[in-house]
């Protein structure tokens, strides 16, 4: 590495601001009980992650991290919080060590575990000369779309993606089943909360 | 060695943050924030893999420039090698590492891609369940859930020995 | 409810609903010039008709794109997607060969490029109608919570 100096630098200087910024979320997210402000810090977190991926050359990733996590996953949790509950117990005692001595365990093994890993952006690295490579320098003349994920993603592994596609169908497949479909449940909860505000407006004038 | 830490500060980094979100969902009793802490640690998977992808002086995966050209230039060579009668491998091969620009790996961008948008559909799928457990628990507090599970095991042992103290006794009647 | 409450939230979300339903296109069809596709199309899609029911309330929503048609464009996208694969296969090529579609001679790239605008619009749809469907099966319910104790 021949040190960091003009663009190194500048990239090494955002890439410890936006981890930073991760980090005190991640953090402040184990220490909340509310969870509405859990839900909107882990978009928070999402759209720095996406930003971080922009930095490490991913857009498309980037895309659509910004897209799902920040847009719809944080609609979703929401949606479940409302039906759920808004607060969450804080954890105390041994159910507060010991997940931190595993936790802390498992991390000490996974960094000894990254000396053996190739130094960051290694071109040479084993993850990065062998079929990866290989679709870049064919992409041109074998599909010709200049977009070398759109080309990995739909043609060369086309058959991973249609597995993708069935998993999100049959999650959604999963979704109604559990919770009913759309408007039959609709229907039904607007009656019965009907039928609920009318028993309180009819308590109500018995107070009265 | 200072080289040594600055080209893994990033793993160690995301280890760290892959750390605390398993700790949340181990941690956590409530059931919606240990899906936010498995969420963290997807995120931060994702994050490594992305690093791990990437190559100094390249940019994003998107041909640009004189790759473009050299691109379609290639095509038409490929065109008349086959109609020349030659494989059409070869061609593809004799095509092949001759891009100007240098781009990073675009195989873990999609794999990464594709498992943003798979993991936002099974943790639709975690959050029904937690909304049907509420109903039918009252609760989301997992060891709460627990307790009642084991108070009601107890009820019914309880009620089968009583049951069957009652049937042996009719008998010895 | 109160609609003088939220007259403003009315206004800039009619005018910005389009807007992102546009923009859902354009990243699905410039998906192959620059980043983008049928995954984050989706995405962007559903979003929009989100943003609709959260504003105009959910019951206008599903009048508006009912749940029946979400559904059935789960699996019409799906069943697009793996049907351009049967479509290679009659012509003679591997499942999901777009080379075959088209029965070009070799090094031609129509067929591939037809074959990626096919399987990525039937991503768009998969993906959309499956996150919809998803968001109307919970906001369906109505909480057990009252609006009060928040």
């Amino acid at each position: 590495m021949t040190g960091f100096e003009g663009m190194d630098l500048a990239v090494a200087m955002l890439n410890i601001t936006l981890l930073a910024i991760l980090f005190i979320t991640a953090i402040a997210i184990a220490r909340l009980r509310s969870l509405f402000a859990i839900v909107m810090l882990s978009g928070l977190y999402s759209l720095v992650s996406a930003t971080w991926f922009v930095a490490l050359d991913a857009v498309d990733v980037a895309f659509t991290e910004a897209s799902v996590g920040a847009g719809f996953s944080t609609a979703l949790y929401l949606g479940a919080m409302v039906l759920t509950s808004r607060s969450a117990k804080i954890e105390q005692g041994a159910s507060k060590i010991i997940p931190l001595l595993v936790v802390i365990a498992t991390g000490a093994v996974l960094i000894y575990a990254t000396i053996d890993l190739p130094s960051f952006g290694d071109a040479m690295s084993a993850a990065n000369t062998g079929v990866g490579i290989d679709y870049v320098s064919r992409t041109p003349s074998e599909i010709a779309v200049p977009n070398i994920v759109t080309a990995v993603l739909a043609s060369y592994r086309g058959f991973d993606t249609l597995g993708e596609t069935g998993v999100v169908f049959t999650a959604g497949l999963a979704v109604v089943l559990l919770l009913g479909f759309g408007e039959r449940s609709l229907s039904s909860s607007l009656r019965r909360g009907r039928r609920s505000s009318a028993d309180q407006s009819r308590q109500g004038g018995d107070d009265e | 060695m200072l080289e040594f830490i600055l080209e893994r500060g990033n793993y160690w980094a995301i280890i760290g943050l892959m750390m605390i979100g398993l700790y949340i969902a181990f941690a956590a009793t409530n059931l919606i924030k240990r899906l936010v802490g498995l969420g963290l640690f997807q995120t931060s998977i994702i994050l490594f893999y992305i690093s791990l992808s990437r190559i100094d002086g390249g940019t994003a995966p998107i041909l640009y420039g004189a790759d473009l050209e050299s691109g379609h230039g290639d095509s038409e060579g490929v065109e008349a090698v086959a109609e020349a009668g030659h494989g059409v491998a070869d061609a593809a091969h004799s095509g092949a590492g001759e891009l100007v620009n240098i781009y990073s790996n675009p195989l873990p961008h999609v794999l990464m891609l594709t498992a943003i948008v798979v993991g936002v559909a099974t943790l639709a799928v975690g959050l029904a369940i937690v909304v049907r457990i509420r109903e039918a628990y009252g609760t989301v507090e997992s060891d709460e859930v627990q307790e009642m599970d084991l108070s009601v095991a107890l009820a019914e042992a309880v009620d089968e020995v009583g049951e069957t103290q009652a049937a042996s006794g009719a008998g010895a009647i | 409810m109160n609609s003088d409450h939220h007259v403003i939230l009315r206004v800039v979300s009619k005018a910005l609903i389009p807007v992102i339903a546009l923009f859902g296109f354009y990243v699905q069809f410039h998906g192959d010039f620059g980043p983008g596709g049928g995954f984050q199309a989706g995405v962007i899609m559903a979003v929009a008709i989100i943003l609709y029911s959260l504003i105009f309330g959910i019951a206008a929503a599903m009048r508006a794109i009912t749940p029946g048609f979400v559904r059935g464009l789960a699996a019409l996208g799906f069943l697009l997607f793996a049907g351009v694969g049967v479509w290679a296969l009659i012509q003679g090529g591997d499942y999901l060969d777009y080379d075959a579609l088209l029965g070009e001679e070799p090094g031609g790239h129509h067929g591939q490029h037809l074959g990626i605008m096919l399987v990525e619009l039937g991503v768009l749809f998969a993906v959309s109608g499956s996150l919809v469907s998803i968001f109307y099966a919970f906001a369906g319910r109505v909480s057990e919570i009252r609006d009060e104790d928040w």
